[in-house]
């Protein structure tokens, strides 16, 4: 009886997962693995090696590599300052982190593209002060800072999670025993914060790699990633087969990220904190 | 686990059921257009005058549209695209007849333009012109020289690089680089169309970005020196930014006429034809005329301007413009995959 109502409310969460996720990757499949006529064909997920798709899909793994890296080396030492300030404060920052997040994704996008532009607020303040005006908009660069940009808080927040997490009497102990404060860094704190610094790296790893929206309004349509052309061919060249077979092979890739992530995550314990 | 499955069937099947009877009021009419393409009031008050509620979709490149209808999520009732697009409908047997005698405001509309339509409709049975104009090049006077824009060639100028924005549309892209080297716009060869990507691919450095409807905004921000733009936006432009001129380059370009037609899909032929009618009326077409400013083919609209805007060479197309410019085609599946794989690959030149 208990079991049952259990099941019961775990329902729409099942529900959901079978409509909005199940379905949609088996129909993905469907479409990946055959023709516009319907016959089983390998040739949608193999024009993966067309070099226009291969190219597309390097610049999507390095821009998220390049992405993530950012996050990383912005997000370690302000989870440190961070965690060393005043309870009180914290929350403060940690909330004006979470603060952009209340506007829409786009809206922020499109506000980099408007400070960004040749005639923009940024350009305009750098010729005001005699400086050389900055060139970025509609190049990966631009790209790659807006995605640093918002995908900050997603690498931020695990690891302040796992670093405020760390008893103080463990510190202390180390140090009682005579460790310096670099050793302290590296055979505690590292590998206590582990666990966070992966969830991170896959929050933020993950979307970067599949992002199309912020290339196309940022790149000006420039910048080819491989979800600019999984986008043209649904939307643009009416060919849901091709566009599903390349969605088949990115999915490979988040796949493959993640486990390999995971992995490394067991060492330290959980990975999503 | 069992109990799950059926519990998850059950309810897939109940909201299966819903989705089956759900909305299909009678009184609404279900309309697909380009982006910025109507003043928003005129939906209002046809909503006001007839209680026919209006669903209003939009897109932006044909393709889109293309696509959109082809998915078959929405019945749409109404669609207004550009001539090839229709040309292709027709051929796959996507468009309703239109009976005009309901229509009758449609007696507004110059005779001249449903001769121009014969292009892609060659009797003149499936569609009603609602725009049209030409495709030329939007420019700084303070940066670019008028003889200068009177010429494709400008926009593989080194001087301008980064000053550039080109359409972000396959086939309004290859029809620069087509015109350029003196080629019709509807060529299918394989040999000529890799010409005209090598000529892009070329030009990509140069450009600052590929655009749609935000070239002209850039253009009024002064971001760029020049864009490829439709006449209409061009027109639109000029009145905010007086430093902005148009030219439709002597090589010739791309003449174009956006029409309504009835897909099959439609559900409510009456209520799209009291929706073409009332756009068809001269204070509704005006109202439509003075944001989007394209030329009309609204005789009435075109009488109750001024002089001087009727007589305006940007939003209305002279007539030895349009006789140097060509009309798109639909092309077959195989010449439509050439283009689309070619422009991918500009996209993803370095």
């Amino acid at each position: 009886m208990r079991n049952l109502r259990r099941q019961l409310l775990a329902g729409p969460y099942i529900l959901w997962m079978a409509g909005f996720i199940l379905l949609p990757t088996l129909m993905i499949l469907y479409y990946a693995f055959t023709t516009t006529s319907g016959h089983f064909s390998l040739l949608n997920v193999s024009s993966i090696t067309f070099s226009v798709h291969l190219k597309s899909l390097v610049l999507s793994l390095k821009l998220a590599l390049a992405c993530t890296l950012i996050c990383l080396a912005l997000s370690y030492p302000l989870a440190m300052i961070l965690n060393k300030l005043k309870s009180k404060s914290q929350g403060l920052i940690v909330f004006i982190f979470i603060l952009p997040m209340w506007m829409n994704f786009m809206l922020r996008i499109l506000a980099w593209r408007m400070l960004l532009s040749n005639n923009g607020v940024i350009n305009s303040l750098l010729g005001i002060l005699g400086l050389p005006g900055l060139d970025i908009l509609n190049t990966p660069k631009a790209v790659v800072f807006c995605m640093v940009y918002d995908f900050l808080p997603f690498m931020v927040l695990p690891i302040y999670n796992a670093m405020a997490r760390i008893q103080k009497d463990v510190i202390e102990a180390a140090k009682d025993l005579g460790a310096g404060n670099v050793t302290i860094f590296f055979k505690i704190i590292v590998p206590l914060t582990m666990s966070g610094v992966i969830s991170g790296i896959i929050m933020v790893f993950v979307p970067a790699l599949t992002s199309f929206a912020v290339s196309d309004l940022l790149g000006g349509g420039k910048v080819l990633l491989i979800g600019n052309v999984i986008e043209q061919a649904f939307m643009q060249e009416y060919n849901w087969n091709l566009g599903s077979g390349l969605s088949v092979v990115l999915m490979v890739f988040v796949i493959a990220s993640m486990a390999l992530m995971n992995a490394r995550g067991d060492e330290g314990g959980g990975t999503f904190t | 686990m069992r109990k799950t499955l059926l519990l998850i069937l059950g309810i897939l099947a109940m909201s299966g059921l819903s989705a089956g009877c759900g909305k299909d009021s009678p009184n609404t009419l279900t309309v697909l257009n380009y982006g910025k393409y109507i003043e928003s009031e005129v939906l209002d008050m046809f909503e006001e005058e007839t209680g026919i509620k209006v669903e209003y979709e939009e897109y932006i490149t044909p393709e889109n549209m293309y696509t959109k209808y082809k998915a078959g999520a929405i019945d749409y009732d109404l669609i207004c695209t550009s001539d090839y697009m229709i040309e292709k409908l027709i051929s796959e047997g996507e468009v309703l007849e239109m009976d005009y005698s309901h229509i009758p405001l449609s007696e507004n509309l110059d005779k001249a333009y449903f001769d121009f339509s014969k292009s892609f409709d060659p009797q003149n049975k499936y569609t009603l012109p609602y725009f049209f104009g030409t495709v030329g090049i939007l420019y700084n006077k303070e940066m670019v020289d008028e003889s200068k824009a009177a010429s494709w060639d400008v926009l593989w100028d080194k001087e301008y690089a980064g000053k550039i924005i080109m359409a972000d549309s396959v086939r309004d892209s290859f029809m620069v680089a087509q015109k350029r080297l003196g080629y019709s716009l509807n060529i299918t060869d394989d040999g000529q169309l890799r010409e005209a990507q090598n000529l892009l691919i070329e030009q990509k450095p140069l450009v600052y970005s590929y655009l749609v409807d935000e070239a002209q905004d850039e253009m009024i921000a002064e971001n760029a020196a020049m864009a490829v733009v439709y006449s209409g936006e061009a027109g639109l432009a000029l009145e905010y930014n007086d430093k902005l001129a148009f030219s439709v380059p002597k090589e010739g370009s791309n003449m174009w006429i956006d029409s309504w037609f009835m897909p099959k899909s439609a559900k409510h032929i009456e209520n799209a034809e009291k929706f073409l009618n009332f756009l068809c009326r001269k204070d509704i077409a005006r109202l439509n005329f003075d944001y989007v400013y394209y030329a009309t083919p609204n005789n009435r609209v075109k009488e109750s301007l001024d002089k001087k805007l009727q007589e305006n060479t940007t939003v209305f197309p002279p007539t030895e413009t349009l006789e140097n410019c060509e009309v798109f085609k639909s092309l077959d599946d195989e010449a439509t995959m050439r283009y689309n794989l070619y422009w991918k690959e500009i996209k993803s030149a370095d």
